[in-house]
């Protein structure tokens, strides 16, 4: 009874704080007035709301900590969700497969899974130089940019295709990826991540600024959509096109479709590469970097080298997904390549735990896929957003599957819990 | 059996103002288990860092013999190199192991070089293509090898965050080991062990020493120093005080002197000392 | 000459303001040691605080005590805006996965933009110039170098700002419990420190500081908007790398060499790369001066 006095007035002083917080922003509201000038309105049922959620939220949420202690133990539910690993990876596997095969879809929630898939590729891209490697990197979208403007510029000048943009733009985005690596090497931690952010925001002003060649904020247009073994898909069929060739009538679906298999093909390659390198002396060099230079340094390994390989693989894969973000739109502008694409990236591989495969996807489409479905709420879609990453870092910091797979073993492969595991210090 | 591995000549480290090591100069016989001694703050971690490429030396040179009559500088080869030309491996007075690998992972790391060469610049090996597979059953073999000699054989496969302080101690020996080094640097191992563990320490070393591997250590436990050590070195304030074998350090009242004379009531050497003294 | 004159003094202007958010954010990654990303935001939602003030005021009272009611209402909402951040997305993290505290400030910055965003709306804002006219320093063939009583003001308040802070870390028990927190956390608590609370306050007087620099955006430019705080946040955090991160003067000097170069850059190269400038400085400080001009050398042990 004392307790819940107690409660209650716990739930009241911060009612009174969320008063204090929200009153300037929900209780007011600033006009333009007929002068010119600004007015004010007031919004007292609104700020009531507010503050009446507020203390209700923080009541309940001291009831379930009351309650906690005799709940299931974080570490064993994240054992059993890794191990459970096993049968979801598949599951998922043939649910991406499947998905535009699934009769009368909507070409809507296709598009919505090619940009999931996106997200989950530029995830696993991060992944190797976050989750592996232990560098922090604020600026991936850089390389995404890269890969875009390079699919673009070369199709605009030189009439290159997709296909034969695709892997160069990998390449172009790899050796950016080693020139800005070279000179962060030294920098650890929140340093690098903060040189990083600028490396990404440098990109996007020169591109933003650098209109002759890049057309500047108005961005590229028409740039050219894949091709399949040279056929086009036109929604007026013809010679040439694919409902042409395959005596079938035009449906928009058919692009989207194929557009979804080309990124599926190329998240799988991803995330194929990495669990083979994982496996290998550079992907454990990755992870014993992570856990510690200096130990790797007496072991001599080339710290230099091992860092630039992450650096340039994780950019080659955010290349290929920049192309094909260029492909899929036929525009693309600076604005969508802001510090909030490297931020939701990086949360996207914080949240499903840095280092694990699976994690990534599920935290893609958490994060992409939810907000993407809840179109009501598109103006909110942001503020959702920003709460759900402090909610879920507060509730679950090492994100979703945070225990590690060992790369080998003598016997039995033993799963080893996250509170072994170190974040590194890049 | 007693021609020299390595050679320190005149070596001199300034941190700024301070002369943390000032010319020294030292040789450890192949073969031999050499060991720095000499109270806190004396340069011994100095020395090694400089030896182990963690450290640029202010002026001197360090110089390894592979085979008699060669000789490589040490302080020439950049960092990691050490480890792969140098063939020198070393342990670290706070354990630094790979906490959230496994033990059998720590090893594998350890033969990083020589593995990375067997992919074929990876890609070879991600085809799975090239000699990778043998490459690496060989680099098991030799991890349990060293698990073997260490007796974490059983706990490979455990994360060696998980290991007790021992057993990471071992570990990190075994791991430096795994890079198949010709001089073993060796900073505090048995600090924090138990008589016990001190024991199988030294019954560890002796192995090291006697598959040809030769060693330096620091140390502050003079029942493994005594015990065990071919030749002694004494520091003190970044110079060389003694040096000899056990026998003659024991007896020497200059290095009585050192760790009996300047020391404060609450110096932390203080047991060293009076070790020192009784086993006079 | 002229020109440069000017350049000097818009430059100084918009250095103390850099300065003032850079203190806070020196404060926090030198106490925590986190780069706290919604320190930026902070400062926008004092500036918001501090038009709405001003509005509301508008035909009430004096202009300068309208801005003094922005200052002080702006400061004290911010500083609560502090606490509840640290409160909600900070304290649970402390201790715990490295990256974790950095996602959720990074989710705290994105929360506080759209709030602000969906609450008073994307468009920019502007108030009427509050002080017009100033002080004409010279005049070179017809080109005036005009320092306003609006720069004054914000030299002033942000010097007799800096003052109580500095008075408050050197001088009071409170500045000693959070210098004693900054060099040892656990000592500190050892030794008795409410180190909870220290962090508290510290949060508090960083957001506090961040409002009256607000305050001074808004005054300075009369425009803004909710993603100002991004690009000033990044900008007054080079300014806390280039000072050298954790020292409290090298952070003011920060901010005074950001705003400088980037008068001056603006003023005689271009304007589009000004925040490239910025950037790249940042970037070159990092790489080769880690410890920025005041900054303590931190070497890791072998």
């Amino acid at each position: 009874m004392k307790h819940l006095v107690a409660n209650i007035k716990d739930s009241l002083i911060v009612g009174g704080v969320a008063f204090l917080l929200f009153g300037p922003f929900l209780g007011l509201k600033l006009n333009d007035g007929v002068k010119g000038d600004l007015t004010l309105a007031t919004r007292p049922v609104l700020l009531a709301i507010a503050v009446g959620l507020t203390i209700v939220a923080r009541f309940l949420l001291l009831l379930w900590q009351d309650h906690r202690a005799t709940r299931l133990p974080a570490a064993k539910l994240a054992t059993s969700v890794a191990k459970s690993g096993k049968y979801i990876a598949p599951v998922l596997l043939v649910f991406a497969i499947g998905l535009p095969l699934v009769p009368g879809i909507d070409n809507s929630y296709i598009d919505l899974g090619v940009l999931v898939m996106t997200y989950v590729m530029l995830g696993w891209g991060l992944n190797i130089v976050v989750g592996l490697a232990g560098l922090l990197d604020l600026g991936y979208v850089a390389f995404y940019a890269v890969g875009a403007y390079s699919f673009a510029l070369l199709s605009h000048y030189y009439n290159l295709t997709f296909w034969e943009c695709l892997p160069l733009c990998g390449i172009l985005a790899a050796c950016w990826g080693i020139f800005l690596g070279f000179p962060v090497l030294r920098l650890r931690g929140d340093y690098l991540a903060i040189v990083t952010l600028a490396f990404g925001e440098i990109i996007r002003l020169v591109i933003t600024n650098w209109v002759s060649l890049t057309g500047g904020p108005n961005g590229i247009y028409d740039i050219p959509h894949p091709t399949l073994f040279g056929l086009t898909f036109n929604m007026a069929g013809g010679p040439g096109t694919v409902s042409d060739f395959f005596h079938i009538d035009p449906d928009p679906s058919q692009r989207t479709t194929y557009l979804y298999y080309i990124i599926l093909a190329l998240a799988l390659l991803t995330n194929w590469v990495t669990l083979r390198l994982r496996r290998q002396p550079l992907g454990r060099a990755w992870e014993a970097l992570r856990e510690d230079e200096i130990a790797c340094r007496s072991l001599g390994i080339n710290l230099r080298n091992t860092k630039l390989t992450a650096f340039a693989i994780g950019a080659m894969f955010g290349g290929f997904a920049g192309c094909f973000f260029a492909t899929r739109q036929a525009f693309i502008s600076p604005d969508s390549f802001t510090f909030i694409e490297s931020a939701t990236v990086l949360a996207i591989v914080v949240l499903g735990g840095a280092g694990s495969q699976l994690g990534v996807a599920l935290a893609a489409m958490v994060m992409i896929g939810v907000p993407a479905l809840l179109q009501d709420l598109q103006i909110y879609r942001m503020l959702i957003f920003g709460i759900a990453l402090v909610t879920i870092m507060v509730v679950r910091p090492r994100g979703f599957i945070s225990t590690r797979k060992p790369s080998v073993s003598l016997g039995k492969v033993k799963i080893i819990t996250s509170d072994m595991i170190s974040e590194g210090h890049g | 059996m007693s021609d020299t591995l390595l050679a320190v000549t005149n070596l001199t480290m300034r941190f700024g103002g301070l002369t943390a090591v000032n010319a020294l100069s030292f040789d450890a016989k192949r073969g031999n288990i050499t060991a720095v001694i000499g109270p806190n703050g004396a340069g011994k971690t100095t020395v090694f860092n400089c030896i182990t490429g963690f450290y640029k030396p202010t002026s001197g040179n360090i110089a390894i013999a592979h085979t008699p009559g060669t000789s490589l500088l040490l302080d020439k080869l950049p960092g990691h190199a050490i480890t792969k030309k140098g063939r020198v491996a070393r342990t670290f007075q706070n354990i630094r192991l790979f906490g959230g690998m496994t033990v059998l992972e720590n090893l594998l790391v350890a033969q990083h070089n020589e593995l990375q060469a067997a992919t074929g610049f990876g890609v070879l090996a991600i085809l799975g293509l090239g000699k990778y597979r043998a490459a690496e059953k060989a680099a098991i073999e030799r991890a349990k090898y060293w698990l073997d000699a260490t007796s974490l054989i059983d706990r490979a496969d455990d994360p060696a965050a998980s290991l007790p302080y021992g057993a990471q101690r071992r570990l990190e020996i075994a791991r430096a080991m795994c890079t198949n080094p010709v001089l073993l640097c060796l900073d505090e191992p048995a600090a924090g062990l138990n008589p016990r563990e001190s024991q199988a320490l030294n019954e560890l070393l002796l192995k090291i020493r006697a598959d040809g591997c030769s060693l330096l250590l620091i140390e502050h436990d003079m029942g493994v120093v005594m015990k065990i050590s071919d030749h002694i070195i004494v520091l003190d304030h970044g110079k060389k005080i003694a040096d000899g074998t056990p026998a003659e350090i024991r007896s020497n009242p200059t290095v009585i002197a050192a760790y009996l004379g300047e020391g404060d009531d609450d110096d932390p050497d203080a047991p060293i000392a009076e070790t020192l003294a009784a086993a006079q | 000459m002229a020109y440069a004159l000017q350049q000097l003094v818009n430059g100084i202007t918009l250095g103390m303001i850099y300065g003032l958010i850079a203190v806070g954010y020196t404060m926090v990654y030198g106490i925590i040691g986190m780069i706290n990303f919604a320190h930026g935001d902070v400062f926008m939602v004092g500036a918001f605080v501090g038009i709405i003030v001003l509005t509301a005021l508008t035909g009430v009272t004096s202009v300068p005590m309208g801005i003094l009611a922005a200052l002080l209402l702006s400061a004290g909402v911010c500083a609560l805006y502090g606490f509840s951040i640290e409160r909600v997305a900070y304290r649970p993290l402390r201790g715990s996965f490295r990256l974790a505290p950095l996602i959720s400030a990074i989710g705290m910055s994105i929360l506080l933009e759209n709030y602000v965003q969906t609450s008073q709306g994307a468009l920019e804002r502007a108030i009427p110039v509050t002080v017009p006219g100033g002080i004409q320093l010279m005049n070179e063939n017809g080109f005036v170098v005009q320092l306003s009583w609006m720069q004054i003001a914000i030299v002033v308040v942000t010097l007799v700002t800096l003052a109580i802070f500095t008075y408050i870390v050197t001088k009071t028990p409170l500045g000693r419990s959070m210098r004693a927190v900054e060099q040892d956390a656990k000592m500190a608590a050892l030794l008795g420190i409410d180190t909870n609370r220290t962090i508290s306050y510290t949060f508090i007087i960083g957001s506090a500081l961040a409002a009256v620099a607000g305050v001074m955006f808004l005054l300075y430019y009369g425009v803004i908007d909710f993603y100002i705080g991004f690009n000033a946040g990044i900008k007054a955090f080079t300014a806390a790398v280039l000072g050298g991160i954790g020292s409290l003067p090298g952070a003011v000097l920060g901010g005074l060499l950001i705003g400088l170069i980037e008068a001056f850059w603006s003023g005689y190269a271009t304007v589009a790369y000004k925040d490239v400038a910025v950037y790249s400085i940042l970037a070159i400080v990092l790489m080769f001066m880690p410890t920025g001009l005041l900054g303590r050398n931190d070497v890791e042990k072998v």
